[in-house]
């Protein structure tokens, strides 16, 4: 029996209840709760398609989390002050259009995965994760040593920006921005796990030079795979920093990074709500630790550690039984 | 600029790079023997830094706090090899690396809980106090000097261990072929055990060392580990020697690219402006000498077991 659709789509609504039992209940702290959910589960989903899909264990994909919310920061600020961020060729000011922050974020994060998947690529396992992650600490130590947008400090989000159609100041109004950006990035995932280029991609993961015998180069499968990876979790970044009205380098750190990849091992890794499943497990877990002790981090440890050891599959493989195929 | 600065420079960067050595080479070694990549390496580096300040705080003894970090992190190797790692050397190195990203949790927050959240502070022993004069009349502290020689004889000793004795011999032959090894008799588990402990005693040294140079505090262990890891790789993954070269590469460009940038920026872009872009530029040096390296040799400059 295959009870994997079920077990989706009370994820997918996950969030949802949340927030909506927290209005009900008048907690709006709870829709900030599930507001940080649905974007911790974007940026999730992104890195599962390089993760779950490619195998492409990236260590970095903080960097790429760090972009979008230096982007939204950044555009943010020079629209709130009217400078121009380019004065030559163009003249290019900011803007608080969530859109068009999102494109920037997006252009941005794909141009420096282009870019730095095409080294990393060339080398794979232990490696590839090891440059992924020197190649954000790069980005991480850039961000901290460039002192006109914040430097060490972060740079605050004067306000946040604005969707047409929904008043983004409101909890509710942005979780509910923050929600349908994640159906999206979820949508996505699946178009794409079903599609050719999705087969391709597990090919890859599976068994790279049979996929190159039949006449497929695995390298530009995997950089695609990579790109866009980078371009689902730098939207989830612009959405953190309007969620937060700040842009910390610490999203850039590497344990940023590792939490993206808990956030999907926890889920269930190639699962496509197995981040979703891993965001509210984490938040909750937070959430519910932090409140008990100051030491949740060592018992997330020891929580994590058990998953790793003895649970593997995570969350939806415990609920929906293990995939049809590896 | 003085060339006593850059002596001095020189000199701090070739003590970056043996303390990178020492964190490399038990990281390289592990991964050579076993194929492991272990996240908590930073951990042992704490732990020994930690134990050296807290022992050398109770007995005044610095030397006995320097035993006391090599004890306390093979220790805590030997542990952590027997209870977690041992179950990861058949997995993907996905799980591996989640589950030293959790053992880097566990400890954080166990040594946090243990010394509190205030930095501890270890002075450097009386004997190596003082500074020696430089060509050019500088002074250059005996401490750093020591470290640096302290590393040349360690990166001796193991190149002895490893090249002339009957451990050495096992741990070259558990590099090349583990099942014949075990066929032929030797006893694998305890072998494993013996060389994460080893590579954790190394950086429990390292940290210790350092703990007198800085301040010990929870965390200090990841920075050195991320540039361990870029060592690794430039030098290849599994080679000592490659490990050696990176190492020193790696303090020396870092250590001599903080103190040129900023100065060569300023000559092309004035001054501000030009030092903010240099010590930018400075701070991800190392990393683009890594893409570069790789770029032209994606298996790093010592490739092992190929």
């Amino acid at each position: 029996m295959n009870r994997s659709i079920p077990v989706n789509v009370v994820l997918a609504l996950l969030p949802v209840g949340i927030a909506l039992g927290a209005v009900a209940f008048d907690e709006p702290f709870f829709v900030t709760l599930a507001t940080r959910m649905a974007i911790l589960a974007l940026a999730a989903t992104g890195l599962n398609l390089a993760l779950g899909l490619g195998g492409l264990v990236s260590f970095g994909h903080a960097a790429f989390f760090g972009i979008g919310g230096y982007a939204a920061g950044i555009l943010a600020t020079h629209a709130l002050y009217m400078q121009p961020i380019l004065t030559w060729p163009v003249e290019i000011g900011g803007t608080d259009s969530m859109p068009a922050i999102w494109l920037v974020a997006v252009v941005v994060a794909g141009l420096v995965a282009l870019g730095t998947g095409a080294i990393s690529l060339r080398t794979s396992g232990v490696y590839f994760i090891m440059i992924t992650l020197a190649f954000a600490q790069m980005i991480y130590y850039f961000a901290i040593s460039w002192p006109a947008y914040g430097g060490e400090d972060g740079l605050s989000v004067p306000t946040r920006a604005v969707f047409p159609g929904v008043n983004t100041a409101t909890p509710m109004g942005f979780f509910a921005v923050c929600y349908g950006a994640l159906l999206v990035g979820v949508t996505i995932f699946a178009i794409l796990r079903a599609s050719r280029f999705g087969a391709a991609l597990q090919a890859a993961r599976q068994n790279e030079t049979r996929l190159a015998a039949v006449g497929i180069a695995p390298f530009r499968i995997k950089l695609v795979a990579f790109v866009l990876s980078a371009m689902l979790t730098a939207v989830a970044g612009a959405l953190f920093a309007d969620l937060n009205r700040f842009a910390s380098p610490s999203m850039m750190s590497w344990q940023m990074s590792g939490e993206l990849i808990v956030l999907i091992i926890l889920g269930g890794t190639g699962r496509l709500f197995g981040p979703v499943a891993g965001a509210v497990l984490f938040v909750l877990i937070e959430h519910l630790l932090g409140g008990a002790t100051e030491r949740w981090q060592l018992f997330l440890g020891l929580i994590l550690l058990g998953v790793v050891l003895f649970a593997r599959g995570g969350m939806v493989g415990l609920l929906a039984g293990k995939p049809r195929h590896g | 600029m003085s060339s006593a600065l850059l002596i001095e420079q020189l000199l701090n960067g070739l003590q970056f790079g043996v303390m990178l050595f020492l964190m490399a080479a038990g990281l390289t070694l592990i991964f050579g023997v076993m194929g492991l990549i272990n996240l908590a390496h930073g951990s042992f580096y704490m732990i020994g830094a930690f134990a050296c300040a807290a022992v050398a705080a109770w007995t005044g003894s610095f030397w006995l706090g320097l035993v006391a970090s090599l004890a306390a992190a093979a220790a805590a190797g030997a542990i952590v090899e027997i209870l977690v790692v041992r179950r990861l050397y058949e997995r993907d190195h996905l799980d591996q690396v989640l589950a030293t990203f959790a053992l880097i949790l566990i400890f954080s927050e166990g040594t946090r809980w243990l010394f509190g959240s205030f930095p501890l502070y270890l002075d450097i022993p009386p004997v190596l106090s003082g500074a020696i004069p430089l060509p050019g009349g500088a002074q250059y502290p005996l401490y750093r000097l020591a470290i640096i020689a302290a590393g040349i004889l360690v990166a001796i000793g193991l190149y002895l261990l490893i090249s002339w004795t009957r451990i050495g011999m096992r741990i070259r032959a558990g590099e090349s072929d583990r099942e014949m090894i075990g066929a032929l008799g030797v006893d694998i588990g305890s072998l494993y055990t013996l060389v994460f402990a080893l590579g954790a005693a190394l950086a429990g040294l390292a940290g210790a060392m350092v703990g007198a140079l800085q301040s010990v505090q929870v965390g200090m262990g990841e920075p050195v580990l991320i540039l361990a890891f870029v060592v690794i790789v430039i030098g290849g993954i599994g080679s000592i020697k490659g490990a050696l070269v990176g190492a020193v590469l790696v303090g020396l460009v870092d250590t001599l690219g903080r103190l040129l940038l900023p100065k060569l920026f300023a000559i092309a872009m004035g001054p501000s402006e030009g030092a903010t872009v240099g010590a930018a530029v400075a701070s991800m040096l190392i990393y683009i000498v890594m893409a570069l390296i790789l770029a032209l040799r994606p298996q790093g400059l010592f490739p092992a077991n190929t």
